[in-house]
């Protein structure tokens, strides 16, 4: 089927639009790729292993990890009630519901740094009411999480959302019919029919919390070993002229997106994969 | 009107504890600190608002950001049609990898695509070495932006327009060709008028990316005030510089364009739906 449709095109035309469509993945994203690890490895693999094992690099790989893992469960959670709020109910302002959930997509990275540093820092509108109370979040770990579930917030909900809506509510009309309570439904019917959507969302929502740059950097007071993530290192490094090991460094954020192209692959092929 | 409640809206436990959790928790991270930015700019009144985005340093950022985003998303619409169609349409060796790779932009921290790009496109980058000599400078220059821009809104326009061909009744183009009509005629009559709604909301997308990004754009742009100053790096300046009131007041300027661009979105996707494309949503 799909050679006859290939047909319509003359062998010439489909080559000639073929070479077009690869020379321009290749010259944007192919080749920025290949460039992260010529540079990586341009001190040799001793200057790699040295740039990524460093005390500061595992300060950062830490605070990232340690981010990560405060965020995705967040929204992991968020996403699944929503989800559940959306594809299981009627009510009225639905719409409205999820032009919201999907607004940190819209902003800014910056901006979504800027409101928390507007809302929390020193000068900010509770400001003065945190610093009497020795709480510190702009410039410090809680900023920075704050921050990067901001920008991941739709992540989940997203993924989620579709695949729940797509499999209907009968499985759980008949649980309910047969006494099943709410916490047992969710976990034990409607959890296990949206798995492939919800570890979508979690590793949607873990590249992007594990890579963000903008928001992180506007928040973050880049103290080095204290307040830097894997990218604002790379910032760092790179703004000290230590290209050779800011790229090694980046290149642990390749590695990271590379696999999560890999896991969207393999989740579309296990069949419940959205997107 | 009113229905009992248990009736309407479904009949699974849960409601009100989704809804309270959902309410709360989108209050708490995204609603109040959104507002803050105007309640901070309502501080300013009209006059400081009014300077401060007016400034002469604020509309070059304004020209540039928006300029080099619209060429980057117009560059985005035409190839990424071309990637569109090629993996709607054709089969080829290697092509659920030439798929993957698309997404990849979504996925690569834009840090390290700004570091990258700008190490290619240097004077003596792998691409800079042969287009700097024929006088084209590209990093720390209005074009480099451009080119960060097209990497980050990249997947966009393939991934709005790519389900939509999927879609396309193969039989209204075979019906199109037993009926005469060259190919040139059958993609222009059948095709085109399918793809330009998609095409116009991945371009929308692209732009809407293009116009708030910082992270790949602060290596490559070279930052320099009046020149090669993006919206975004200057709101991070005027913070740097303890300057609140400027920030908020482009911040909340971008934000509003955003929200225009975001209702033009959601417009165009009813169009889409509506001709019965795909979901162009899932594209983001």
């Amino acid at each position: 089927m799909a050679n006859q449709i290939a047909l319509r095109d003359t062998p010439w035309v489909r080559r000639a639009l073929i070479g077009v469509a690869l020379l321009f993945l290749g010259l944007f994203v192919v080749l920025p790729v290949v460039a992260v690890f010529t540079e990586a490895f341009s001190k040799g693999l001793s200057g790699y292993f040295e740039a990524i094992t460093e005390p500061v690099t595992r300060a950062a790989i830490r605070l990232t990890l340690l981010t990560a893992a405060i965020t995705v469960p967040l929204n992991l959670v968020f996403g699944v009630a929503a989800a559940w709020l959306i594809a299981k109910y009627r009510f009225w302002g639905k719409n409205a519901l999820l032009t919201l959930i999907d607004l940190p997509f819209s902003v800014s990275p910056v901006i979504s740094g800027l409101i928390f540093v507007l809302l929390l820092g020193g000068r900010g509108i509770f400001g003065p009411w945190l610093e009497a109370h020795d709480i510190k979040i702009i410039f410090a770990v809680p900023g920075i999480v704050l921050a990067t579930t901001f920008v991941t917030f739709p992540f989940v909900a997203r993924e989620v959302l579709p695949v729940m809506q797509d499999s209907g509510s009968d499985e759980e009309e008949q649980a309910l019919t047969l006494g099943a309570s709410g916490w047992r439904i969710l976990f034990q019917v409607t959890l296990p029919k949206v798995r492939w959507g919800l570890l979508y969302g979690v590793v949607l929502c873990n590249a992007r919390a594990m890579g963000e740059f903008g928001a992180v950097s506007v928040v973050s007071g880049h103290i080095r070993g204290e307040t830097n993530t894997i990218p604002l290192h790379v910032e760092i490094l790179y703004n000290e002229y230590n290209m050779a090991a800011a790229f090694s460094v980046a290149s642990i954020l390749t590695l990271l997106a590379l696999g999560t192209l890999g896991a969207k692959k393999l989740i579309e092929q296990k069949g419940g994969g959205h997107g | 009107m009113k229905f009992s409640a248990s009736k309407t809206r479904g009949v699974l436990p849960g409601f009100r504890l989704s809804l309270g959790y959902t309410v709360t928790y989108l209050s708490v991270i995204v609603l109040i600190p959104l507002a803050g930015l105007a309640v901070r700019s309502a501080d300013l009144g009209w006059s400081g608002f009014f300077d401060a985005v007016s400034s002469e340093r604020a509309v070059a950022a304004y020209k540039l950001t928006f300029g080099a985003a619209f060429a980057a998303s117009a560059v985005n619409v035409v190839f990424g049609l071309v990637v569109a169609w090629v993996l709607a349409r054709y089969e080829f060796w290697g092509k659920g990898f030439v798929d993957a790779l698309v997404d990849l932009p979504f996925a690569l921290p834009t840090a390290v695509a700004g570091i990258s790009l700008t190490a290619l496109y240097a004077e003596n980058g792998w691409l800079g070495r042969f287009l700097e000599p024929m006088g084209i400078k590209v990093a720390f220059a209005p074009a480099g932006i451009t080119v960060a821009m097209i990497f980050v809104g990249l997947p966009f326009v393939v991934r709005t327009v790519q389900p939509v061909l999927m879609d396309i009744d193969i039989q209204m183009e075979e019906a199109a060709a037993t009926l005469g009509a060259s190919r040139f005629y059958t993609v222009s009559r059948v095709i085109l008028p399918a793809v330009i709604p998609p095409a116009l909301t991945g371009l929308a997308l692209a732009f809407a990316r293009a116009v708030g990004e910082y992270g790949s754009i602060v290596f490559i742009s070279g930052n320099m005030p009046m020149k090669t100053e993006i919206v975004p790096l200057l709101i991070v300046t005027k913070l740097e510089q303890y300057d609140y009131a400027g920030a908020t007041a482009l911040a909340l300027m971008m934000l509003i364009a955003s929200f225009v661009l975001l209702l033009f979105i959601n417009l165009l996707q009813g169009w889409v739906r509506r001709r019965g494309g795909g979901d162009a949503r899932a594209a983001r």
